[in-house]
């Protein structure tokens, strides 16, 4: 038994194709009983007021677009060293579910930022590196979608991914460097005592656990509808040749 | 590699290899500046640096897709990869080309058009060391994105969103040195930086490159 099993395409679609309505369901419930609690159960906050609720999309959502590059990463670095079709089609599916999750960051940034800094953008690095990772989930997706062989599409985005990732983090500190900003520094994180009440903070928990889930249902069913495609394509090429 | 840096030079320098084109292009930006954004000298003179950074930029990506195109269409390219020089050092070889006639025009074009912005006195050794250390990067990294798009038709718009974003880092550290030098600050450590990537590129990207190559010749 090995984690490589699962790296043919019948074995995955077996396995994670009745898990998904799971994944699905409790992703649905996590990202409810999240946004609920966080919404309707607990206090204003004494300085930003109802404001301050935002972080229930906010937080999860800009985790979730790093952690999707980080996991395209990964599946590339897969794909190239070991060539699973599996891992390469993830990473496919994964670009345009981190795509919009960078744009959800950015916008409910955008809408929390107008009320407390009282602007809807700054050139602060934070912001101005989750735009960066955005036009680099743009270039990705757009060179997928311009290759016509599958394989040598996947080698390129592959490679593109990996000297993607080294200039993504480059810009981080790049702009780091050339502005002081405006938002906060790291406020969760796991060895270090928490910067969120605890009131704000399992409802939080409960937010970005459905987040993680819903990414990973995205990210099957993706991969789901990308061998089905593959397949259709291929018997219909079969049938062509008879 | 000699004779292949040589061929390509030729190549661009005589008619139709486009060699001026990119020059022109950077002094139509950087005229039209003015026009955009008025032509008070004092604002000109603060947004001088950052105006012609982006101009040599835009003007470095305008001159990419040639670096592999022609190449690819009538066949050599495939000669130069069975060939026994290393890929990687053609790679290089090609993005020294391409510097050489897009890079080093604009770095000494860059004080020429400094007066039409009214560039501080203090700012032109910095713009021209800034942009001599920045645009080799800008190059490595162009060929790069033009070995990735070498195989796509019409990939000339793919190209840009491609290499843009990658181009992030060297424009910040580029602009901040033309700028603390035109404001008379210390510029030692953005142009530190500056240099890092562009040492770091010309070592690693050249594989990245020929790599892609490989692919796309495949």
């Amino acid at each position: 038994m090995s984690i490589w099993q699962y790296a043919n395409p019948k074995k995955f679609m077996d396995t994670t194709g009745p898990l998904l309505p799971w994944i699905g369901g409790a992703s649905l419930l996590c990202i409810v009983t999240g946004l609920v609690w966080g919404f309707f159960f607990t206090p204003d906050d004494y300085r930003q007021g109802s404001t301050v609720k935002i972080i229930y999309l906010h937080v999860p959502s800009a985790l979730m677009a790093i952690n999707a590059w980080f996991m395209m990463l990964v599946a590339s670095l897969i794909w190239l060293i070991r060539r699973h079709h599996v891992s390469a089609l993830a990473a496919k599916a994964a670009a345009p579910v981190g795509a919009t999750m960078t744009v959800i960051a950015l916008l409910t940034g955008a809408i929390w930022g107008q009320p407390m800094w009282g602007t809807w953008w700054a050139w602060d690095p934070r912001l101005t590196s989750f735009l960066v990772l955005f036009l680099f989930y743009l270039g990705y997706m757009a060179l997928w979608g311009a290759i016509e062989n599958d394989d040598t599409a996947a080698d390129l985005t592959s490679i593109l991914c990996l000297v993607g990732s080294v200039f993504a983090v480059l810009s981080r500190y790049a702009v780091n460097f050339w502005n002081q900003g405006l938002h906060q520094g790291a406020s969760l994180s796991l060895d270090k005592e928490e910067n969120v009440a605890d009131v704000f903070y399992y409802p939080l928990l409960v937010s970005i656990a459905g987040f993680v889930l819903l990414f990973i249902f995205l990210v099957f069913l993706g991969t789901h509808t990308e061998i089905r495609a593959r397949r259709m394509r291929a018997l219909l090429a079969r049938e062509r040749m008879v | 590699m000699i004779a292949l840096l040589m061929r390509d030079l030729r190549l661009a320098v005589r008619a139709g290899g486009g060699f001026g084109l990119g020059l022109a292009f950077f002094l139509i930006v950087v005229v039209l500046v003015p026009f955009g954004v008025g032509p008070e000298s004092g604002l000109l003179s603060r947004i001088a640096p950052g105006v012609l950074w982006i101009g040599a930029l835009l003007a470095c990506l305008l001159s990419l897709d040639r670096i592999f195109a022609l190449d690819w269409e009538d066949g050599s390219l495939d000669l130069l990869a069975t060939a026994p020089v290393p890929l990687e050092g053609i790679v290089s070889m090609k993005a020294l080309a391409h510097w050489l006639t897009t890079g080093l025009p604009l770095v000494l074009a860059a004080p020429a058009l400094g007066v039409l912005l009214s560039l501080p006195q203090e700012g032109y050794v910095w713009l021209v060391a800034s942009l001599a250390v920045g645009t080799p990067a800008l190059s490595v990294i162009g060929t790069f994105g033009a070995a990735l798009t070498v195989g796509i038709k019409r990939g000339g718009l793919l190209l840009s969103l491609l290499v843009l974003p990658l181009y992030v880092p060297t424009l910040i550290f580029g602009a901040e040195v033309a700028r603390r030098g035109a404001e008379g600050f210390e510029v030692m450590t953005p142009l530190l930086m500056l240099g890092g990537i562009t040492f770091g590129t010309l070592a690693l990207l050249p594989f990245a490159s020929a790599a892609v190559l490989r692919i796309n010749l495949r």
